[in-house]
């Protein structure tokens, strides 16, 4: 028997088990770019219109930290691969990390592998497994794009170039998520190892495309290899054969250390725990402490990291700029540099929004995880009223996320007013800008608790669709022209912007609140009433 | 009070599966009842509904003398559960997960844990994940036998014991009983069933087929006999409750009822008998004719 026996066969049951989630990440993901074209066609018109944008868009450094350096957007090529080629790559990235883990460590972690590999299984059969589908996903959203974007008339080159680019983002975060699976004991730690990859990732290649005199640091991580490539401009079409070199040095890695542990162990060995209970661990919501904690310390130590950096990017940012005289203008239009170091924080602490509401979700639906293992019916059946238990994860979703902004707020202050003076000022204006993100965050994690209490069997991936389609409307919504309706389904699209000289609303942040209680509340009285299981 | 549980027409369904159909059960105060059943056959969910985790589509439940519903939370301080599959944390150790249960309860008796644990040879010390299926099963005993309840409800507890700590668990049932408290005990174990339970109810397909004590179980089982005559068998055919008759010249065999045991061995000694061979009623005999008869 060789180390490889049995691959196909669990390859076909990881396409079984993925038959719904996979096709529709694949889809998703790769029709968005080809469907904007047109928004972009009717968006900007004239070559006049698309010189305005060009000007005034690909100068400001404050986007670029978000969305990538914009190197030319007066074709709609240059446009989509500056827009989508770092946000897909990175969704492609997460799909790569969920996919790997669920068939590698989840299935250790579960036990079922054990059964499987009972069967006539090889050691690597299930890391191969999970590659390959993982890989392959990859590799199909990257040849759909491009196939995409050629239908809708864009040159073939650009296509592929942007397409595989992002198809090779996808192939390192699979090799990446296949070491971090070996590492850990359990499939949560791994998962949040890799996003932790994708996370660094990200943030160095904000520092790279927003730092002038570092540019090639962006070249140190894979998600910006899409843009990097330069698609529709210069083609660099050898970016896709260095990921997928990269890819196999990493997988390499990933296959050096299965043989080095056993089955169900991670490489760190588990230590015994003590005999007898602390006193903390009395309450259900001690035990969900217990269980919460270290995600949310995980998450704060991110969190204080983004901040500084971010906040310390900003002052660089007017050094971006460059000397044309238009494009001066157009800025000491928009305020000056003082407008602009707004802008650039309003995007930023809207990040932190969009971030914390994924933290408030996956708090939320650890109430649901905890039910499908079986770790709710013995304490439910032990003198906790559904109520106090449900609401002992819920108090996770209300205050953790508060916690975070109040970190990532006050790190971000620190990081800008280090270097713009004015510590004092800095901190109390990112920090309030930071917490008004709250109502839109707790807003989010409402509605998946209304799943969770009403839709038990799909509330996990009802509420990820939630946070897309939220995460996607506000970050995309404006650029592509939807109509005001469908903007307004965001929480993220209401929360008012802190920007000296507007007037501070707080209409809306009563009617996100509003609707957190509401739907929170309703969601609490559908788990006390439904069947546990 | 005497009686603790009191189900009548329990119903619940799944979709278009009927998990309950009318379930009846009745279980006395300080008795051990054995809740028996093939796989499927809704004791867990029947369970459910007991603990006030699913909530019945019809009939009625009380429990303590509450409903398991509206009162679950306070009637769950009386009450000690052992689920079928004990699901730990992975990474709370056995001795946390223990007292953690015995607090949420409102606390449990320390000595009577130490005295667990050690009879139960369980390290307390082992994160949830590195415990074997009966180590799990053994964290589940532990905290609910050390907990002072009246009632104790076991979903197949003794699953992934070995025979040593089968016997540890049927003393401390034992020992239970002799407290005076009521244990509602799921098992396919029937040297278990024989020797704890005063009574048992058997379900299949969600209704109870049977209900009462072993003796009277006994009494429904039948016995095969196997007998030489010295002439050939007559009437025997026509006996009430002999059953699967075979006769062979003068050699017959059969089932009986063992409450008809009596005439039918009048009948044999007519004919004149040679040599008898009985065997004698098993109760494995009865569960297997209950859970294999279709309907």
């Amino acid at each position: 028997m060789t180390g490889l026996t049995g691959t196909g066969p669990l390859i076909r049951l990881a396409l079984r088990r993925d038959r719904v989630i996979l096709p529709i990440w694949i889809l998703l993901l790769s029709v968005i770019p080809a469907s904007t074209v047109k928004a972009y066609e009717q968006l900007y018109p004239t070559l006049a219109d698309r010189m305005s944008l060009n000007n005034g868009t690909a100068t400001n450094p404050s986007v670029a930290v978000l969305y990538g350096p914009a190197y030319d957007l007066t074709t709609p090529g240059g446009w989509i691969a500056w827009r989508y080629g770092l946000f897909i790559a990175l969704f492609v990235a997460l799909m790569a990390v969920f996919t790997v883990t669920r068939h590698t460590r989840a299935e250790e972690d579960t036990g079922r592998l054990e059964l499987l590999g009972s069967a006539v299984v090889g050691r690597f059969a299930a890391l191969t497994a999970g590659v390959v589908v993982a890989g392959g996903a990859s590799v199909l959203i990257g040849v759909i794009t491009s196939a995409g974007l050629v239908g809708a008339g864009l040159p073939a080159a650009g296509a592929f170039t942007l397409g595989l680019g992002i198809a090779g983002a996808g192939l390192v975060f699979t090799a990446i998520a296949g070491v971090t699976a070996q590492l850990t004991e359990y499939s949560r730690s791994a998962n949040g190892l890799a996003i932790c990859g994708i996370g660094v990732a990200f943030l160095v290649r904000a520092f790279g495309d927003s730092t002038a005199s570092a540019h090639w640091v962006s070249w140190l991580s894979p998600l910006a290899w899409p843009q990097q490539a330069k698609p529709f401009i210069d083609d660099k079409g050898w970016v896709a054969p260095l990921a997928v070199v990269v890819a196999v040095v990493v997988a390499a890695v990933a296959y050096a250390l299965v043989p080095r542990r056993d089955i169900g162990a991670g490489l760190f060995a588990g230590r015994p725990g003590p005999a007898n209970a602390p006193r903390s661990l009395s309450s259900p919501f001690g035990l969900a402490w217990r269980l919460q904690r270290g995600s949310l310390l995980g998450w704060a130590i991110g969190f204080v990291v983004m901040g500084v950096i971010f906040g310390s990017l900003a002052d660089g940012i007017t050094g971006l700029i460059g000397n044309s005289e238009q494009v001066r203008e157009i800025f000491a239009r928009m305020g000056g540099t003082q407008g602009l170091v707004d802008a650039y924080l309003s995007a930023i602490v809207g990040l932190f929004g969009m971030l914390g509401a994924v933290y408030a979700v996956l708090a939320t639906l650890r109430m649901r995880t905890e039910e499908t293992a079986g770790h709710a019916e013995p304490v439910l059946a032990a003198g906790v009223s559904r109520y106090g238990w449900a609401a002992s994860h819920l108090v996770f979703a209300v205050v953790g996320p508060a916690v975070l902004l109040v970190i990532a707020g006050v790190s971000a202050g620190l990081g800008h007013g280090v270097h713009a003076g004015d510590l004092g000022h800095q901190i109390s204006h990112t920090l309030s800008a930071s917490l008004v993100q709250l109502p839109a965050v707790w807003a989010v994690a409402a509605v998946a608790a209304l799943l969770a209490g009403f839709l038990p069997q799909v509330s996990t991936p009802a509420s990820w669709a939630v946070v897309g389609v939220a995460v996607v409307i506000a970050l995309y919504g404006p650029a592509v022209g939807l109509a005001q309706a469908v903007l307004d389904v965001s929480p993220f699209v209401h929360v008012p912007k802190l920007q000296p000289g507007t007037d501070f609303n707080a209409t809306p942040l009563l009617w996100l609140t509003g609707v957190t209680v509401v739907a929170a509340a309703t969601g609490l009285f559908g788990f006390r009433r439904r069947d546990i299981g | 009070m005497t009686t603790a549980i009191s189900v009548s027409g329990l119903v619940k369904t799944f979709g278009r599966t009927r998990a309950l159909d009318g379930l009846d059960l009745t279980v006395r105060t300080g008795e051990v009842h054995g809740f028996l059943g093939p796989n499927g056959a809704g004791k867990s969910t029947t369970i459910r509904v007991l603990l006030g985790l699913m909530r019945a589509d019809s009939g009625d439940a009380s429990l303590l003398g509450g409903d398991p519903w509206r009162d679950a939370t306070a009637l769950h301080r009386r009450l000690a559960y052992v689920p079928g599959d004990v699901s730990l944390w992975p990474n709370l150790s056995g001795g946390e997960v223990i007292d953690l249960l015995g607090r949420l309860r409102g606390g449990l008796d320390q000595r009577r844990r130490a005295d667990l644990l050690e009879r139960f040879d369980l390290d307390p010390r082992k994160k949830g994940r590195t415990y074997s299926k009966g180590n799990r099963q053994k964290v589940a005993l532990v905290a609910a036998l050390s907990s002072d309840v009246e009632l104790l409800i076991m979903d197949e507890p003794t699953s992934g014991l070995d025979p040593l700590m089968e016997a540890v668990f049927q003393e401390c049932v034992r020992e239970e009983r002799q407290r005076g408290r009521t244990v509602l005990l799921s098992s396919h174990i029937l040297a278990e069933v024989e020797t704890l339970c005063d009574r048992v109810s058997i379900i299949r397909a969600g209704r109870a087929v049977e209900t009462g004590t072993l003796a009277d179980l006994r009494h429904l089982t039948r016995t095969s006999i196997t007998a030489e005559l010295a002439g050939p068998p007559n009437g025997i055919g026509d006996l009430a409750g002999v059953h699967d008759l075979v006769v062979e010249g003068n050699r017959v065999r059969f089932d009986v009822d063992t409450r008809e045991l009596d005439s039918a061995l009048r009948a044999l000694s007519q004919s004149g008998v040679r040599s008898l061979t009985s065997q004698p009623p098993t109760l494995e005999e009865l569960f297997l004719r209950h859970y294999q008869d279709a309907s």
